[in-house]
């Protein structure tokens, strides 16, 4: 996990005359649970909840959050349940939902198999 | 029948990709004064947008003592061209996923051995894993040749194209030829933006070599393909040697920055006045499956893009390389079926040879356009685009 | 895989795509609409039918309009396929997307792209940084989440939406620390030829106008003809400096919103080898079309800004006048009873496209800040900066698709979207040869990406 700068306010939040949603879900980000408004995309749940850095980049390493909030730009590319390469801005948070961030190159989950003596025909 | 080439006579090129690059190269290094036509941009077709495997593993015999010759240039691309173009001598491995398609790897092996081919090796499950080991457990064994790899296609055509030019190799571009004719003493091209002439004309044109040939009425059963390859995003290093199975259509292998590019002489359609080879995306689930297969753990690997280039594939699978039959000074080199890539370095390097009248220990003779004349072939045209069903 | 066939397939709910497939139903044929999101809106009218009364009344009556439309859709036999991932639309009218996790293909007699716009690149000095986003994406936030800055924000750029986001955000009491203008006086002068036209848009006008008034009254600090857009920070955004009359001026920020403008979002039309003509007015490239919208590609029809920068009434238009030319052409309709249907149709989009020319004008992005110095990333995607651009160039790579082969720009995740006009003319600069002549990328399915397991069909 890269080192966390010390945590500042979140960048947005909802606005004041927002009838508030009584539902929330809660989610984990890299580990750390967070409590959101149900009804929202995970990149602007994140963003609430003063996540800033989502991704590091394949080439260089560098940070990066959210740019186009629609789909165009691919910032805003998160794991999610396991899942890499999601477009958090187009999905809608999920109770229990497990999202983390991409640390470079995509290191996909891999289960070293039990070498089997059987024979499969393709 | 060409007589060999005088020094500072000039030879014309048609089709600027890696053969008509390459013979460029060859033909400049001896002094002589070439110029190359291209009907795009260098790399455009086949050879910019191939899977980039450099690979001498399951080659038709006819064609292993050109890929071995082929093979030690990419070795040595760097002190050549002064860029290795990406080449890693990863190794390619062909899989055998059961025991029915060991054994046909086994014969393969011992046939080539009878023929004094060495390069390809019978390796076990256990090699295999050591080789592979996020491949599944279900592969038995395969064949291994140590000295394949992988390079990257456009970035090598353009090393050949910047070599060939600091070697005073004169390439025009958006220079479609239109028309060839031989007159009394010298070639003329006939392209939209002029006529250009030669002594000696060269043609490498990938799947647009057919029309020429046929102008010269020397008609050659070729037709264009429009195979088809899918890169994935990102992924951390898992396979070092470039992939092939036994029983189905792969070609897997996974570049340096993470991406994997999986095709297979896998067939989509063309349309060929457009020039453009078009994408069947039904016929990708299979190559998808089969990657999955092998390697369960890429099944959340995004596919990033999916693209299909325009082949010329030749009635025996075998291309056309050497002199014409039917005229003088004019000599060929496509039809390559999808796995001219790797032969680029060395056809060219052969051609110079042939068009110089210089010996080489590697014949021509199975490559040659007259065996064709022998059956009875009727001429497909090449505007017509095969569709699969 | 069977495709199931219909009569015509809509990609897009927005303004054209949900206009269009009602009108289309209206007329008796099949229609599946699919989309994205998983409510209709598209972008401008994102979450309308989900948004609570006082976002909808905060954010303006225009946005409120899309309730209209929505209302309509709901109305009608058009299957609406909500959260569906269009990844290829073949030209024989097969469009196969990506729902639920599963592979679906439909195969089409006809097909609406009603795709849209996105925000035009904006490449600047640390435009990358995290704390940067359009202003489109603070308007999402607002649209769909009722999310806006905690702090003082930098609004940065030119153009409509610029100003409407400024607006909203004064309604919703959003401190803004400053607007920063890149449109100049010289832009106001050029724009005069066209202010007869802009004038009998008149509604129009009088809405910017007041827009622009709300700003300045609001006392918002406002610099104009801003040059030298730079945004500071290591890793993330501290701060946007500028020059305004040769004097550089620093604003310290968490966020700063870009915006220069809206460009046709291409990449399916693009992929279907349709013929784009650069539009030298509006700076992008964008389908070739007749009248009713159709493509040189036979029976594929676009409606909307994803056609050419029209706004959200000219495409709910565009959506209808195409919808009549399927007709027509799937022979629901005869020629003649379609061009009487579309006479009014056309009037009111006439009316409609009559401000542009003005906009166009005066809102034109610095050249600057779409060709920009050796040291800007140009690929956000792959990390390729203009520097490396021209050096392309000068080895000889003549266009975008050399480009791409040669150093990966434009073969990341998004595939171009971001960088591919600045790319064209970065080339054609460094070239000095026309934008439309440098072309655009070869644009190759699937448009959004598909896992190995998915298209292996797990």
């Amino acid at each position: 996990m890269p080192t966390e700068a010390p945590l500042r306010a979140p960048l947005f939040q909802a606005l004041a005359s927002e009838t508030r949603s009584s539902r929330r879900v809660t989610l984990s980000f890299n580990g750390e649970p967070l409590s959101v408004p149900a009804g929202i995309s995970v990149a602007a749940a994140l963003l609430l909840s003063g996540i800033e850095r989502f991704r590091a980049t394949p080439v260089s390493e560098s940070p990066r959050a959210p740019y186009c909030m629609m789909g165009v730009c691919f910032e805003c590319l998160v794991t999610i349940d396991g899942v890499p390469n999601r477009q958090s801005c187009l999905i809608d948070v999920a109770e229990g939902m497990q999202v983390r961030s991409q640390e470079g190159a995509r290191d996909l989950p891999f289960d070293m198999p039990v070498v089997a003596t059987l024979e499969v025909q393709p | 029948m060409t007589e060999s080439l005088r020094k500072g006579a000039d030879v014309l090129v048609i089709g600027g990709g890696i053969h008509g690059l390459s013979t460029a190269l060859h033909l400049a290094r001896a002094g002589v004064r070439v110029t190359v036509l291209e009907a795009e941009y260098c790399g455009r077709h086949a050879s910019g947008v191939n899977a980039g495997g450099v690979r001498t593993l399951g080659r038709h015999v006819e064609e292993i003592p050109m890929a071995l010759a082929s093979r030690t240039l990419w070795h040595g691309l760097q002190d050549v061209l002064g860029e290795d173009g990406g080449f890693v001598a990863s190794g390619q491995l062909k899989l055998a996923e059961n025991e029915a398609e060991l054994q046909e790897c086994q014969r393969r092996v011992e046939q080539l051995r009878a023929l004094g081919f060495t390069h390809e090796v019978l390796i076990d499950r256990q090699q295999v894993q050591e080789l592979v080991p996020t491949v599944a457990p279900h592969v038995v064994g395969g064949i291994w040749v140590s000295g394949d790899g992988y390079a990257v296609p456009y970035r090598t055509v353009t090393a050949f194209r910047l070599a060939a030019q600091r070697l005073g190799v004169q390439i025009f571009e958006q220079t479609p030829a239109q028309r060839i004719e031989r007159s009394a003493n010298h070639w003329r091209v006939d392209t939209p933006t002029g006529v250009y002439q030669a002594e000696h004309l060269v043609v490498t044109a990938g799947a647009w070599a057919g029309q020429l040939a046929a102008q010269v009425g020397e008609p050659v059963p070729v037709h264009p393909e429009g195979l088809m390859l899918m890169v994935t995003h990102r992924v951390a290093p898992f396979c070092t040697p470039v992939l092939g199975a036994t029983g189905r259509a792969l070609s897997f292998k996974q570049f340096a920055n993470g991406t994997v590019v999986i095709g297979g002489k896998l067939v989509g359609s063309v349309e060929f006045s457009a020039r453009h080879g078009e994408v069947q995306m039904d016929r990708l689930s299979t190559s998808a499956r089969t990657v999955t297969d092998l390697f369960p753990h890429l099944r959340h690997l995004g596919v990033n893009r999916v693209w299909a280039g325009v082949e010329a594939f030749t009635a025996d699978d075998i291309p056309v390389i050497g002199a014409s039959g039917k005229a003088d000074r004019l000599s060929y080199s496509f039809g390559f079926c999808g796995s001219g890539f790797q032969m680029g370095p060395g056809t060219g390097q052969r051609l110079a040879q042939q068009i110089l009248g210089e010996h080489s220990p590697i014949s021509l003779d199975p490559f040659s356009i007259g065996r064709f004349a022998q059956q009875a072939m009727t001429l497909e045209q090449p505007a017509t685009a095969l569709i699969h069903s | 895989m069977t495709a199931e066939s219909v009569d015509v397939v809509v990609v897009g709910a927005g303004p054209a795509g949900m206009a269009g497939a009602s009108e289309l139903a209206g007329l008796g044929m099949s229609v599946v609409l699919l989309d994205e999101q998983g409510s209709p809106g598209g972008q401008i009218y994102r979450g309308i039918t989900l948004a609570p009364l006082s976002r909808r009344d905060l954010l303006g009556p225009d946005y409120a309009h899309g309730n209209v439309l929505a209302k309509a859709l709901a109305d009608t036999s058009v299957r609406h396929v909500k959260e569906a991932a269009v990844w290829q639309v073949s030209r024989d009218h097969q469009v196969s997307y990506l729902h639920g996790g599963r592979m679906h293909t439909l195969q089409a007699r006809a097909v609406l792209l009603a795709t849209g716009a996105m925000e035009r690149p904006f490449p600047i000095p640390g435009w990358t940084l995290p704390g940067v986003m359009t202003a489109g994406a603070a308007q999402i936030l607002l649209k769909s989440a009722g999310a806006a800055p905690t702090e003082p924000v930098v609004l940065a750029g030119c153009g409509p939406l610029l100003y409407l986001l400024g607006w909203q955000y004064l309604r919703a009491g959003v401190p803004i620390k400053a607007l920063v203008d890149t449109t100049h006086r010289d832009d106001y002068w050029r724009a005069r030829r066209h202010l007869v036209s802009a004038l009998r848009a008149w509604p129009y006008l009088r809405k910017g106008l007041q827009l622009m008034r709300s700003l300045r009254q609001a006392r918002i600090p406002h610099f104009t003809g801003a040059t030298a857009l730079a945004v500071e920070g290591s890793d993330s955004a501290q701060a946007l400096s500028f020059s305004v009359q040769g004097k550089t001026e620093r604003i310290a920020t968490r966020c700063v919103l870009l915006h220069q403008g809206v460009v046709p979002n291409i990449q399916f039309s693009q992929s279907l080898r349709a013929t784009h003509a650069w539009d030298p007015h509006q700076l992008c490239f964008s389908p070739l079309q007749d009248s009713w919208g159709e493509l040189d590609v036979p029976g594929v029809f676009v409606a909307g800004d994803g056609g050419g920068i029209g706004g959200a009434q000219a495409a709910a238009l565009q959506g209808r006048l195409a919808a009549l030319g399927i007709a027509a052409r799937l022979g629901t309709l005869g020629a003649p009873q379609r061009d009487r249907r579309g006479v009014g149709l056309r009037q009111e989009l006439n009316d409609n496209l009559r401000i542009r020319p003005f906009l166009d004008v005066l809102y034109r992005p610095r050249d600057e800040h779409r060709i920009p110095a050796d040291e800007v990333i140009v690929c956000r995607c792959e990390e390729v900066t203009a520097g490396q651009l021209r050096e392309f160039v000068a080895l000889g790579c003549a266009g975008p698709n050399q480009a791409k082969s040669f150093g990966r720009c434009g073969m990341g995740p998004c595939q171009g979207r971001l960088c591919g006009l600045t790319v064209t003319e970065v080339i054609a600069d460094a070239r000095a040869v026309p934008a439309g002549e440098v072309g655009y990328y070869r644009i190759r399915p699937p448009i959004k990406p598909i896992t190995l397991g998915e298209l292996a069909g797990d």
